[in-house]
């Protein structure tokens, strides 16, 4: 048995861990150690990817390549290849991944099962809408192999179906030509919620990549840093300084401290300081890539600064026309709480939904937000948080997610009962058993 | 510019030899023959590196691993197409020492493949690199060859059957161009230690310990420890007094 976490570290329950060596015994392996469920690089923060004193099959040696097409983009690969792995591989030929969520060290089966989103869900969707087949290792033995055109009810299924339709073995995805490394980038400062749903609404148009950070801290006032980005074309990376492609420099948050690092004094220092550096810092820029989409994947364990207890996150989307009442309505009650966080992330998602059964984007505004564990205290905030997204008739990311309430989800997912025909018996989490029941 | 490079990995679908042959592709593209005994394993592993290096050739070659005579045509083979850079001797299994105390098939099964089939493709690729006076040898050898311990000695004398047998070849090519270096991985995180995970062992990553060895191959290292650490905790454990060595559980 080994203890294993999630990234927000709120519990560390021992686990019974099988390899999945290579992709052709997969099935067999599967079938011959059930019930269980897939687990890569355990960067869902709740416990979507935990089976206390259960088994977990490790994805991450399925990590080989199998065919790529230079001309059209269409790479197949087996599951527990790293998006890491395909960017660093295919920028440098002039082809990149079309969504990128805030970190690289995912496997490509956990970025399928959580489809998950970036900063250019206006332009590009979520990770299902760029896979072109997949395939599936039931615990019965069986393998389907589905996309949007075949079988697409059970690719529906598992584009954010978290895992629980079997064991994704190999996928097809469509990269996206790109000129180069580069993005040209903006930030612009905003002291109005009302001032970034203007900004994101003007960006959409012209920029592929929006986002905010948004001070949660800050009284009456919703001060933030908007960042808005797209891609350099050709003519323009020409003049850029050629770089290497090397991995991020990064370094390893190192120990555990027995609290979190995280306190209302830590916080209010960091937010100030972090909202006026960047503000003298904003304006336009080249900037590589790495950095641009995965800040935090500079410091490895960072989630360890939340100390032994770990932490929360917190990610609603909100139908659009409400949006900004609703939203605001969230961040007075955070304030109020003085409950926050460093990484609070607000973003609008464009018009199109998941076309996942369990997907989590969909037309609206998300924020996302930490919250370090303070038991009870954290959990009436969560109370006042979810009572408001329900009322607007929003949905909490299951990726994300530790803690939401069974009424809460079959609120949030109304598809779940079609979801519930293609779960496969043999593959249940903590997560299934709190919301589905099983 | 450079020739391009010619390697040859033997035992190529392990996991630590298929990181190995990762980063060799990388940069530069080059030959590489990936000898296995299972031929599905092996096109997986082709393929893979193909999409990671494009030019670089990658013929496969299925083999008997304990027959000295196809060992021996094979490596011949290898050579009638040319020089060889460098040969990497990657293949091994970790056996529970419980069954091979049992099972004296087991046994022999553990000493045949982690300590002479090894030696004989060393001594196949030797006799060939003597001849050209060029290339390097490098056996992946375990931290378990250094001291032998209850928990897993069979392994670890077959293990510490490659170190002696490696010592005896660097003695023999000392005044040569031929270089022959001794990997010596700690546990590693990779299918074949999945058990020792199970008991809650801390094990280094795959990507760690090939980015050492092919720093370590590199540089012509006589004997690389990865992650490094192992050499001052081996050195330690080699050096304690058997009166005290003998009372620890490990």
């Amino acid at each position: 048995m080994v203890a294993v976490h999630s990234w927000g570290r709120l519990s560390n329950q021992e686990h019974r861990v099988t390899m999945l060596g290579d992709r052709s015994q997969a099935g067999t392996c599967v079938k011959n150690t059930a019930p269980g469920l897939a687990y890569g690089m355990g960067c869902s923060y709740g416990d979507a990817c935990l089976n206390p004193q259960g088994t977990l099959w490790l994805t991450t040696n399925l990590n080989r390549f199998i065919a790529f097409d230079g001309k059209s983009g269409r790479l197949r690969c087996e599951a527990g290849v790293l998006l890491r792995d395909i960017q660093q591989l295919m920028v440098p030929r002039g082809w990149m991944l079309p969504v990128s969520p805030g970190t690289q060290l995912i496997t490509v089966g956990g970025a399928i099962s959580n489809d998950v989103h970036g900063k250019n869900h206006h332009v590009e969707g979520s990770f299902g809408d760029h896979i072109i087949k997949l395939s599936l290792v039931r615990t019965d033995g069986e393998t389907i192999h589905c996309g949007p055109e075949e079988r697409s009810e059970w690719f529906a299924a598992t584009v954010g179906g978290v895992g629980l339709t079997g064991v994704i073995t190999t996928a097809e995805l469509q990269l996206r030509p790109v000129a180069g490394p580069w993005i040209h980038t903006e930030t612009i400062p905003y002291r109005q919620l009302s001032e970034f749903i203007e900004l994101a609404d003007r960006s959409e148009a012209q920029w592929e990549y929006t986002v905010a950070w948004i001070d949660c801290l800050a009284k009456n006032k919703a001060r933030g840093l908007f960042t808005r980005g797209s891609h350099v074309h050709e003519k323009e990376c020409a003049n850029e300084k050629p770089r290497a492609l090397t991995p991020i420099r990064s370094f390893n948050f190192p120990v555990m401290p027995p609290f979190s690092m995280v306190n209302r004094l830590s916080l209010r220092l960091f937010n100030m300081g972090y909202y006026h550096l960047k503000k003298l810092k904003s304006g336009e820029k080249i900037s590589h890539y790495e950095p641009f989409f995965y800040p935090l994947d500079k410091i490895h364990n960072w989630s360890r600064m939340y100390g032994r207890k770990g932490f929360f996150q917190y990610q609603s989307v909100v139908p659009r026309d409400s949006g900004y009442d609703v939203t605001r309505a969230m961040l007075k009650a955070i304030s109020q709480s003085h409950e926050g966080s460093f990484l609070a992330i607000l973003k609008t998602f464009g018009n199109r939904q998941s076309l996942g059964m369990l997907g989590f984007p969909a037309p609206g505004i998300t924020l996302a937000l930490d919250f370090p564990n303070h038991g009870a205290r954290t959990e009436k905030l969560f109370k006042r948080l979810d009572a408001i997204v329900r009322e607007a008739k929003g949905r909490l990311y299951l990726a994300k997610d530790a803690r939401m309430p069974r009424a809460m989800f079959e609120t949030g997912y109304p598809k779940f009962h079609d979801f519930m025909l293609y779960r496969d018996p043999g593959i249940s989490s903590s997560l299934s058993r709190r919301l589905m029941g099983s | 510019m450079t020739s391009r490079k010619r390697i040859v990995i033997v035992g190529a679908t392990s996991a630590i030899a298929r990181q190995c042959a990762r980063l060799w592709v990388k940069d530069h593209p080059s030959d590489i023959i990936l000898l296995g005994r299972n031929e599905e394993k092996l096109a997986i592993l082709a393929a893979d590196l193909k999409v990671r290096s494009p030019k670089t050739r990658i013929p496969c070659m299925q083999a008997d691993f304990i027959n000295p005579d196809h060992i021996q045509s094979v490596v011949n083979q290898i050579y009638q197409e040319g020089p060889v850079t460098m040969v990497l001797i990657a293949h091994g299994f970790l056996p529970l020492q419980k069954l091979c105390q049992e099972n004296l098939n087991l046994c022999r099964e553990a000493l045949a493949i982690n300590a002479l089939s090894p030696v004989l493709f060393a001594e196949a690729f030797a006799t060939h690199m003597q001849k050209v006076n060029k290339g390097t040898l490098a056996v992946i050898g375990s931290v378990a060859g250094d001291r032998s311990r209850k928990s897993n000695y069979v392994y670890g004398a077959a293990k510490g059957m490659i170190e002696r047998y490696v010592q005896g070849l660097q003695h023999r090519f000392s005044h040569s161009q031929v270089k022959v270096i001794l990997i010596k991985p700690g546990p590693t995180d990779t299918p074949m230690t999945t058990h020792l995970k199970e008991s809650g062992r801390k094990m280094a990553g795959v990507d760690r310990v090939a980015m050492d060895m092919v720093r370590g191959i590199a540089q012509g290292k006589r004997v690389i420890y990865t992650p490094r650490i192992w050499r001052f905790i081996m050195g330690g454990i080699r050096h304690l007094p058997y009166f005290i060595f003998n009372r620890m559980d490990i």
